[in-house]
């Protein structure tokens, strides 16, 4: 007989981020116990549901040998005995006495019970707590209830005080009874969560704000991963639009935006030409809102909220950002790195050094100073976009602003690179010098520790030197600042970029670097080009002919020597060097169709270790020449071949 | 329409109903409820401890010289600590909204993660902004560790921001117009605090006179400190005295940080030493307590 299968880990409020990845957890190890659930989840509780799970395990059967046949009666009855039967039950199978020992499988009720609280408080969080004592167990959240049924059946365990049952909790403040027990089987279970104002399904959730407001009627700005908060944020979710008034518009919309989104979680509005709505969309954690309490409540902070907005805009702006270049002395970059103001002066010496012009110079000067203003204090997500709006609005020329606004940028992969030449440059020499720095007092990211972002900053600038175009070879970036252990990882970075970003084979990357990464844009272009020629038929032939080329200089520990062509002999080797000689400056491309039946022909007809150590000597020297020619372009025995 | 005064009676009231002491605030100056010796102290230790008190609390750099509706240099907190945390928390916190006459079912209730840090006085804890109608009205925190030390049980913190609680309450867009008591409003009896006490940190505050101020407290505490372990006395021996002087110090640091007087180099520092002192006082009076049993 199959019987279905219940978890829920009724809990107070999880972090809403952190959800998908418990129930991740829990479902891989129920998977692991052969159990294939299916997972669901509100802030208050995770679910896991599974079909078919076997009443009890089949029996099993295990042959125990026991003593020789020659082995004396004791011995005999000793291992009955251990057995727990009488020496009558054993069998005699090749000399040897035996007992077949029957185990029968165990029911899946007890499994679940001793297995489930070990699984439950396996889940992994980015974060626990402990609620019941020092020694207690640790989770996320405090776990109130647990609902653990098997077909009709309760699994019956305890775990940090809280005992399974059968009843499970509705909507803190809808539910119908407010003490929180509802009474569910499995069938009725996600029907009577629904009649307490409970929707367990993720999609559910998503559908019924998306529905929501399409029905208000408002155009939203897309916001995929805020709706993904607002989902695992409510239990019952229902949306409602709000008003302010439209004199906030005039202060700038990242502000507003900002406000909106990250500190109140509302989706903006837009009008018909796009522009911002002075409208909002809050989604609510309850059924409705009828007499419009909670609209009023919540325009009621957003007007406050944008009112502090004002006054720090309006303060902010009695001092000049060049003014407060000064103040960032008080402004701590790091413990041991010093303050704002000495990372702005080096960050303005090496956007000079980058190739920067006088624009490029005052943005850098100016480009931390947003730091000191009352409103980056705030919302200090916007650092960067203030300072460039404050530029702006103090005169400065486009160019300067423009840098100011964008430096932080690309500040994931999928973010562009600032708009100008002198933002790209600006952004540059703040990420190298936050790398270098960093570096220079060893504090290099390790595993998954990387506090100051190193990894994102090093990413940044491969991505904004590629798509930027920026000229030169990046180890005039690199320059001497590079310490090994730095140009190691960003050459990690480059790899990463290529791979990830770009989809290039790993193994390509490794053969267009081992040619030389100091131009970005150039590596770019042979990679291209390699991805290219990759699939045409010479090319892995050829790829792997290289490879052998190359075992055959090490081997012979070729560390050089001249190639005289009066050594050649003639036929296959002759035929190689005259065509290399013909090929010679034209394209990869061309090449590898023209080499590869000289190289094959070459390798099966002559003996490279010739015996006249003379004539070995010379052949390894051509075999140097011809991976020489390749080797501005790629090191083709980094190409993994099928051969 | 329920007063200011009549709020805080409510909650108090609630409070005192499920066996919390009700304390008067401290009379030192503090940061936030959680600095007084009642919460600070108190959560050390095995002892289970309900208490709930109306904390003013001065964070000089948020002074505004009385001209900003939502911020103040001096607001007021009531201070929840339930130890240990009952299992039905939630439920209690959310039965003191309705007693002090919000409707719940009709408004928009969360709990938004919201881990609560504080480096000087070696704490932390896990837990949850609330949020009413999108308003944060109260900070709820299961304490984890306290002067670096963690904790025997674990309490639950709660503290509500009166004026904002108030500000809702009443409907009101600045806190200055929140009706204290009948005839009186919030800025009759605040306006002036925030004005002077504004002047005073950010532009009047004698810098180096708060220095020797900051040194002679701390000087005061670890003189004491450095006593504690070699008396012979230890459960007569005055860890409250010395905790007051770790307060004033913290109370300096942060005058002199809105004054501007603080370099980056110095900050760390400074933060390091009062860290120093909060923990040495924990500590000595968790092994206090011990002894004293």
């Amino acid at each position: 007989m199959s019987l279905p299968f219940l978890l829920e880990i009724g809990t107070e409020e999880i972090p809403d981020w952190m959800i998908p990845g418990a129930l991740e957890s829990l479902r891989g190890q129920l998977e692991s116990m052969g159990i294939d659930a299916r997972m669901d989840a509100t802030p208050r509780r995770l679910t896991a549901r599974a079909q078919d799970l076997p009443e009890r395990l089949p029996d099993t059967e295990e042959r125990v040998t026991g003593p020789r046949k020659s082995a004396g009666e004791k011995a005999l009855e000793g291992f009955a005995r251990k057995q727990g039967v009488t020496p009558a039950d054993l069998q005699l199978e090749a000399e040897y006495y035996t007992y077949l020992r029957k185990t029968p499988g165990r029911k899946m009720i007890d499994i679940l019970a001793d297995s489930l609280p070990g699984i439950i408080l396996k889940i992994a969080f980015p974060k626990t707590m402990y609620w019941t004592g020092k020694a207690g167990p640790r989770f996320i959240r405090p776990i109130r209830w647990i609902v653990a049924l098997l077909g009709g059946d309760v699994i019956r365990f305890e775990l940090a005080g809280v005992r399974s049952g059968n009843e499970t909790s509705g909507h803190r403040r809808l539910s119908r009874d407010r003490k929180g027990a509802v009474p569910v089987t499995i069938e009725n279970y996600e029907q009577q969560l629904r009649d307490n104002f409970v929707i367990l399904s993720a999609a559910e959730r998503r559908k019924k704000i998306e529905d929501g407001i399409a029905a208000l009627n408002v155009r939203l700005k897309p916001d995929p991963s805020l709706l993904e908060t607002l989902v695992y944020l409510t239990e019952y979710p229902t949306p409602i639009v709000g008003e302010f008034d439209s004199r906030f518009l005039k202060l700038p919309k990242e502000v507003l935006i900002t406000v909106m989104r990250h500190h109140q979680k509302y989706f903006s509005v837009e009008d018909e030409s796009g522009h911002l709505a002075p409208r909002f969309v809050a989604v609510m954690n309850t059924s409705g809102d009828p007499e419009g309490l909670v609209r009023r409540g919540n325009e009621r902070v957003l007007r406050a909220r944008f009112n502090d907005a004002r006054f720090f805009w309006q303060t902010d702006q009695s001092k000049k950002l060049a003014d407060r270049v000064d103040d960032l002395a008080h402004v701590t970059f790091q413990a041991k790195l010093g303050s704002y103001l000495e990372k702005t002066r080096r960050v303005a010496d090496l956007v000079q050094d980058l190739g920067g012009d006088e624009h490029a110079r005052r943005a850098a000067f100016l480009a931390k100073c947003d730091l000191t203003t009352e409103l980056v204090k705030e919302f200090t997500e916007l650092q960067g976009v203030v300072g460039g709006l404050y530029a702006r609005a103090q005169g400065e020329p486009e160019e300067v602003w423009h840098a100011i606004y964008d430096h932080y940028k690309p500040v994931s992969m999928e973010d562009s690179i600032p708009r100008s030449r002198t933002g790209q440059l600006v952004s540059l020499a703040d990420k190298l010098d936050t790398l270098r720095e960093c570096f220079r007092i060893g504090m290099a990211p390790t595993g998954s520790r990387d506090p100051f972002g190193l990894r994102r900053a090093a990413q940044g600038i491969v991505k904004i030197l590629v798509e930027g175009k920026v000229n030169g070879p990046s180890s005039h970036l690199l320059g001497d600042i590079v310490r090994p252990q730095l140009k190691e990882f960003f050459a990690e970075r480059v790899k990463f970029y290529f791979r990830d970003v770009k989809n290039f084979a790993y193994d390509e990357i490794n053969a267009a670097m081992a040619a030389g990464w100091d131009d970005l844009i150039d590596l770019q272009g042979r990679l291209r080009r390699l991805q290219t020629i990759r699939p045409t038929p010479d090319f892995e032939p050829l790829a792997a002919s290289f490879k052998r080329i190359k075992n055959i200089l090490r081997q012979a520990e070729f560390t050089g020597g001249l190639f005289d062509p009066a050594l050649l002999e003639p036929g296959p080797e002759s035929d190689l060097f005259a065509e290399i000689n013909r090929t010679a400056g034209q394209p990869i491309e061309d090449r590898i169709g023209a080499l590869r039946p000289k190289v094959d022909l070459f390798f099966d007809k002559v003996l490279v270790n010739a015996p006249d150590p003379a004539i070995r000597a010379n052949r390894l020297a051509m075999l140097h020449n011809v991976l020489e020619q390749f080797r501005t372009f790629a090191d083709f025995s980094e190409i993994v071949t099928n051969s | 329409m329920q007063s200011f005064q009549e709020i805080i009676f409510g909650l108090k009231q609630y409070w005192a109903e499920r066996g919390c002491i009700i304390q008067e605030p401290y009379d030192v100056e503090v940061g936030a409820g959680t600095m007084c010796p009642e919460t600070f102290l108190r959560v050390l230790g095995p002892k289970p401890y309900r208490v709930a008190y109306v904390q003013p609390s001065r964070r000089p750099a948020d002074g505004r010289y009385g001209e900003n509706p939502n911020r103040l240099y001096k607001h007021s907190q009531l201070q929840v600590i339930l130890k240990p945390s009952p299992n039905d928390v939630i439920e209690q916190y959310l039965g003191s909204l309705e007693a002090v006459g919000i409707d719940l079912a009709k408004h928009d209730i969360k709990f938004e993660e919201d881990n609560w840090e504080a480096p000087t006085l070696g704490a932390w804890g896990v837990g949850w902004q609330v949020m009413l109608d999108g308003l944060e009205i109260t900070q709820f925190t299961y304490f984890q560790q306290c002067g670096g030390i963690d904790l025997d049980v674990v309490p639950a913190e709660l503290t509500y921001g009166l004026e904002r609680l108030a500000a809702f309450l009443q409907v009101k867009d600045s806190v200055y117009d929140i009706e204290w008591a009948p005839g009186f409003t919030y800025g009759d009896v605040r306006l002036q605090d925030e004005v002077q006490f504004s002047v005073y940190n950010f532009e009047m505050a004698e810098v180096d006179t708060l220095w020797k101020l900051f040194a002679l407290y701390e000087g005061e505490a670890a003189r004491l400190l450095a006593l504690y372990p070699k008396s012979t006395q230890k459960s007569r021996f005055p860890l409250l005295p010395a905790y007051d002087q770790v307060l004033k110090c913290s109370n300096l640091f942060n005058t002199l940080d809105s004054r501007g007087a603080i370099s980056v180099t110095e900050r760390v520092g400074v933060i390091q030493r009062v860290r120093k002192l909060a923990v040495g006082v924990a500590q000595a009076w968790a092994d206090q307590q011990r002894t004293a049993q």
